[in-house]
């Protein structure tokens, strides 16, 4: 029954092809060094669902931002393993895919016909740090607030713009709810749509290119 | 070295199973939570009753529906959030009360005392009920909701959840 449907679908879109390209695609003998790309991409799903999840309670208004979450953590039923899975998440997210980003350096699997693959991975370097850096202001607490006046304070070193900058994005002069709700934009919406349409990318290259073999000793 | 056939199954069925069986895991560990997750508050229950004043009831007039507001204090969330209220009440000739809520019984919308016209009237969907709360014309499937009322004091009170 299940193989007549997937054979019935499978005439009209074609699926068993791209399933087929993914999937059972020829890779070189490679090592687990090599998994932290796909360990990367789970981490990224894991980030955007539970994100999605805490969006349904979350208030980013310096009101209720703080309570918002307190309510999640003790009286939502598993808010805590909701919370607890992006919390932890994200600082594991940019630790992997730093990992990644070493594994790829180290045996030189950026070069020619990766360069772009690489170019593609540079941006989602900067969406990974740049989510967690907004995402830090959103609990609204001393800590978050604090390292947010400090983090935009170091974009004001810039020579010429860096007080534009500053202003910029904290939508002011100051740390206000303007600054939580730009945040709070920037990393539910503007911030996931780059990493994920940059991810698209990122693994097409991956699976058009092949992957590299790891290099043997007399290159 | 073996034949394939020696096996029940091949290595790539047996990692394509274990793969199966430790993604459904751990979906599930994460899904089923997540239904918890979103029903949450509808979880909460009131924390009881209590009697709220509305009024004098020596100012009520025989026959004739009068509207009384209040508001109430609830916790919603993390926040104690003022919810406001109107109810109807209307005296006999003996001195009784009857207090209706003016949710419409049908959807829900809010229904207000015409005095031309002797009657509650729904704007939703033109439900009519007479001052009985009985429905006289319209969708609602029942006569208006009434609160359990005493008199104290000369004052009004009705019985509501906390
Ligand atoms: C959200 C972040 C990222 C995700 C989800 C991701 C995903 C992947 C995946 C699944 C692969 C397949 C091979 C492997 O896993 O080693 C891969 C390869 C690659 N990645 Fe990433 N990546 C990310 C970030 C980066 C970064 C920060 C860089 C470098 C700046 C980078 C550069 C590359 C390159 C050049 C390859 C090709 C490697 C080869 O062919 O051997 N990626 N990526
Ligand atoms: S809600 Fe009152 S008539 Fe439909």
């Amino acid at each position: 029954m299940a193989a007549r449907v997937v054979a019935w679908l499978d005439e009209r879109m074609g699926l068993l092809t791209i399933w087929n390209t993914v999937f059972d695609r020829k890779v070189p003998r490679v090592n687990w060094w090599f998994t932290l790309g796909s360990a990367s991409l789970f981490l990224a799903v894991m980030q955007g669902a539970t994100g999605i999840f805490l969006t349904v309670y979350y208030v980013p208004t310096p009101e209720d931002a703080y309570n918002s979450i307190e309510y999640i953590m003790n009286d939502v039923a598993f808010g805590w393993l909701v919370r607890g899975i992006h919390h932890w998440g994200a600082s594991l997210m940019i630790v992997i895919v730093f990992l990644h980003m070493l594994r790829v350096f180290i045996y030189g699997a950026y070069k020619y016909p990766r360069e772009v693959t690489w170019i593609t991975g540079v941006v989602l370097l900067l969406a990974t740090l740049g989510s967690g850096f907004t995402g830090y202001l959103l609990p609204w607490n001393q800590q978050s607030y604090w390292a947010t006046v400090v983090g935009t304070s170091i974009v004001g070193t810039v020579p010429v713009v860096g007080d534009f900058l500053v202003r910029v994005l904290r939508a002011g002069d100051s740390l206000t709810f303007l600054t939580l709700s730009r945040f709070f934009g920037a990393h539910i919406w503007i911030l996931p749509a780059i990493l994920f349409s940059m991810i698209g990318v990122h693994l097409y290259l991956v699976i058009r290119n092949g992957i590299s073999y790891v290099p043997r000793r007399d290159e | 070295m073996p034949k394939k056939s020696d096996y029940l199954i091949d290595r790539r069925q047996f990692v394509g199973g274990v793969v199966g069986i430790v993604g459904a895991i751990m979906s599930a560990a994460v899904g089923l939570p997540l239904v918890g997750y979103l029903v949450s508050p509808a979880l909460e229950k009131a924390e009881g009753q209590e009697w709220i004043p509305l009024g004098t009831a020596s100012a009520l007039e025989p026959g004739v529906p009068a509207l009384f507001t209040f508001s109430q204090l609830r916790q919603v969330g993390w926040k104690r959030t003022k919810i406001n209220y109107a109810v109807y009440a209307i005296a006999d000739d003996t001195g009784h009360v009857t207090v209706f809520s003016d949710d419409c019984t049908h959807l829900s919308c809010k229904v207000h005392w015409e005095p031309e016209r002797g009657a509650f009237i729904c704007p939703c969907h033109d439900g009519v009920f007479d001052r009985e709360g009985n429905v006289v014309a319209g969708p609602p499937p029942r006569p208006l909701d009434r609160f359990e009322a005493k008199v104290e004091d000369g004052q009004l009170m009705i019985l509501v959840e906390a």
